[in-house]
């Protein structure tokens, strides 16, 4: 029977990574960052990217914004295409080359940056130390902005409920909820209110929303049913992905609801805006 | 229950799409009624019996550790189980395929002269397709767990692995007992599992050979360990005078020792309980003075593409499997479609991993794609296979020119598709040239307004998307320029 096992290679079972000490931050808050903006808010939510810099520079820092960039790569790489993810994650990589914080603006392009470029990279030692390095000083927004920048938010908005949503990358890869939730928290008059099955996929999940569209399709009709159901008056979320996937349901449906990224309603609501 | 979703028992050879059948069961609300409160409920259970999130990740982590340990070094355990099984007395088969495997057990049924075999529920039997082959060759299987039995009754296969009629409620399984039985209809499960209870109690002493799975196969004192709650385990491995045993090659642990935290992983992972109503461990045929136990134990250690997985590093963890059936509870997709539109016996996420092995890509191209690749089921499973990564690296095997390198899965490039690579090669070109990008973000935003109103299939669902009037990079730099 040992002639089953005649192709594997010796002692090759791997173990889970041991578990993840809490990510520690820097004591010091830096005076210049980076933008990595994301393919979708790029095309689609640039309001999102503008709104975050404004945020960052209210902070007292010198944003960057790499001209260069693109897209860190994720459509492919989740679609099994990963020569392709590669060519472009390595066309990011060369872009941020001081040793300045890069931020993003959406929880699940900041979790392939953090976690999945030493994947794509795994078999480039030099690559690596440059991608780990990189992974290193990737923030998620809302994450720099509570734990970095240690922002205190004055409130100057109307009472106003909201329901927040995350996508699921973020939330596994980032713990972007909890950074979410307590940047709202510091809001005096917004309510966030639970909705039901929050923390279960939209539907999204990139490509699969257009290979899968009748499975995404009862996904994302059941989050924007319980996101109406919440009573909130907004949908928030710090992931572009997301948003496109809700707000478009929202307005095949023809609702009132509609999401909006989590930068431009802190922006607004601290008297950012006009 | 809709007719359309039954997977007949007569063929499964052939299933229809996986995307067919998914919509199917997507319009049946009965049917997604009843599996999202089993999986609410579910849910909630684990949750409670793991609340301590420190010890829930230590014990994955442990869980983790042994089933590696275990695969590292498996030819070796699984001789050493032969040996030790053998000195306890049972009877060890191997088989690579489930044509053996059921050839094996007809040729021990045939010995005896056996009419009806008894079955504690085993999915490795479901592989086999046990029912159908053996029943085509005069012998009857009769299922003897509870939800296996009511499926049977129904002409169904199980929707999950370990709940096999969760897809039923109760007034589905009272109109069944009613029209199969002649019972009077009712909807009290108790009384329905009185009834069941009664009718296959008799069975019990009728049958030939008792057939069961194996949750852990011991190899240092040659043990096989089962768990169950309705006592059918014990009563299918206990009285018939022959028990044949089916199972994985990749069930078998060290030592007795490993088994306590993967025991408690797996019935905590999969009902909340902290250990099952009944835990046999199975160490032989009745000794000369004892009174009773079968006369002769088999076990049947079946490979079926298992060593396909094997071979890999990152495909191995497969195998950790316990089969507790936590990341089907927690995934979205399984969660509205049920267990019947994989149409395979393994649903659900680790169904889409493990299938690719057992029946080849070319017969499931679409179960790896059939995640939003949200990470529940990584999260949840209790010996930590990276799920969502494997799913990743299968549709990356998927889209592989057929004609690449040497093949080290069956039915590898099963969808690949020349014109999808020639558009990721586009996307590619497009996201590193800053130049080629710069162009295609300018019209995009400049016409955007003329984006077309269908979008193929995501405009089924939501209106298409419009580019903003300005890109984020002429925003920002614009914006980045002006400052001081």
């Amino acid at each position: 029977m040992t002639e089953l096992f005649h192709n594997a290679a010796p002692n090759a079972t791997r173990t889970a990574p041991p578990l993840a000490a809490p990510r520690s931050y820097p004591q010091e808050k830096p005076t210049q960052v980076y933008l990595f903006g994301t393919c979708v808010v790029d095309l689609f939510y640039p309001a999102a990217g503008m709104d975050s810099i404004r945020l960052l520079e209210r902070e007292g820092l010198r944003v960057h914004f790499p001209q260069a960039q693109s897209c860190c790569g994720q459509p492919a790489y989740t679609s099994g295409y990963t020569e392709e993810a590669r060519a472009v994650a390595r066309a990011q990589l060369a872009l941020f080359a001081e040793p300045w914080p890069v931020v993003v603006p959406s929880g699940s392009c900041a979790g392939m940056l953090r976690h999945h470029y030493a994947e794509l990279f795994a078999d480039e030692p030099e690559t690596l130390r440059l991608v780990q390095n990189l992974a290193e000083r990737t923030y998620e927004l809302a994450e720099f902005l509570l734990h970095v920048c240690r922002v205190d938010y004055q409130d100057h908005g109307a009472p106003t409920k909201v329901a927040l949503h995350t996508s699921c990358s973020a939330r596994r890869e980032m713990q972007t909820h909890l950074h979410g939730r307590a940047l709202l928290g510091q809001l005096e008059a917004v309510e966030r209110v639970d909705h039901d099955h929050e923390s279960e996929c939209c539907g999204f999940g990139g490509t699969f929303s257009v290979r899968m569209p009748d499975i995404s399709g009862a996904m994302v009709a059941d989050k924007t049913r319980a996101l109406q159901d919440s009573g909130a008056a907004q949908v928030l979320t710090a992931d572009c992905g997301c948003l496109m996937n809700i707000n478009g349901a929202l307005e095949k449906q023809r609702a009132a609801l509609r999401g909006e990224h989590l930068a431009s309603f802190l922006w607004r609501r601290i008297g950012g805006a006009a | 229950m809709n007719e359309m979703l039954k997977i007949p028992l007569t063929d499964l050879s052939d299933p229809p799409p996986f995307k067919a059948r998914a919509r199917q069961a997507l319009g049946d609300d009965q049917l997604r009624r009843n599996f999202r409160t089993a999986m609410d409920s579910l849910m909630t259970k684990r949750l409670a019996s793991l609340s301590d999130a420190d010890e829930r990740e230590r014990l994955r982590e442990l869980g983790n550790r042994i089933r590696a340990r275990a695969l590292s070094k498996l030819p070796k355990l699984l001789e050493r189980l032969e040996a030790n099984l053998t000195r306890n007395g049972v009877q060890v088969h191997w088989a690579e395929t489930t044509a053996e495997a059921n050839a094996i057990v007809q040729r021990i049924a045939e010995r005896h002269e056996a009419k009806l075999l008894i079955k504690g529920k085993s999915m490795v039997s479901e592989e086999m397709d046990m029912n159908l082959v053996l029943g085509a060759q005069g012998i009857d299987c009769l299922e003897s767990d509870m939800g296996e039995y009511i499926i049977q009754l129904a002409g169904e296969k199980p929707s999950h692995i370990i709940m096999p009629a969760i897809h039923l409620n109760r007034q589905q399984v009272g109109t069944l007992f009613h029209e199969h039985l002649g019972e009077p209809y009712t909807t009290d499960v108790d009384e329905l599992i009185q009834t069941g209870r009664r009718v296959l109690r008799q069975k019990f002493f009728e049958a030939d050979i008792g057939i069961s799975g194996v949750n852990f196969a011991v190899a240092e004192t040659g043990t096989l360990l089962l768990v169950e709650n309705e006592g059918n385990g014990r009563m299918s491995t206990t009285v018939p005078p022959v028990h044949i045993a089916v199972t994985g090659i990749e069930k078998v642990v060290e030592n007795l020792r490993d088994v306590v935290p993967l025991l408690s992983l797996l019935t905590r992972s999969a009902l909340g309980q902290p250990i099952t109503t009944y835990v046999n461990l199975i160490s032989g045929p009745r000794k000369a003075e004892e009174l009773d136990g079968p006369r002769e134990v088999h076990l049947v250690l079946l490979d079926n593409g298992r060593s396909q997985a094997f071979a890999d590093s990152e495909l191995r963890q497969t195998l950790n499997c316990i089969r507790c059936g936590a990341c089907m509870n927690h995934c979205p997709v399984y969660t509205r479609i049920g267990g019947h539109a994989y149409g395979e016996v393994y649903p659900g996420p680790i169904g889409a991993i493990i299938t690719p092995h057992l029946v080849g890509l070319e017969r499931a191209p679409d179960h790896p794609s059939a995640s939003s690749l949200c990470g529940a089921c990584g999260e949840v499973c209790p010996v930590k296979i990276p799920i969502p990564a494997l799913l990743r690296r299968l549709r990356e095997e998927n889209v592989k020119a057929p004609t690449a390198e040497p093949h080290l899965l069956r039915g590898q490039g099963s969808k690949f598709s020349a014109r999808e690579r020639w558009t990721w090669h586009a996307w590619q070109n497009l996201y590193t040239s800053p130049l080629l990008y710069r162009g295609f973000s300018y019209l995009a935003t400049r016409f955007g307004r003329f984006t077309p109103g269908q979008l193929g299939p995501w405009t089924e669902h939501h209106s298409a998307p419009r580019p903003a009037p300005l890109s984020l990079h002429e925003l920002a730099r614009d914006h980045l320029e002006q400052r001081p």
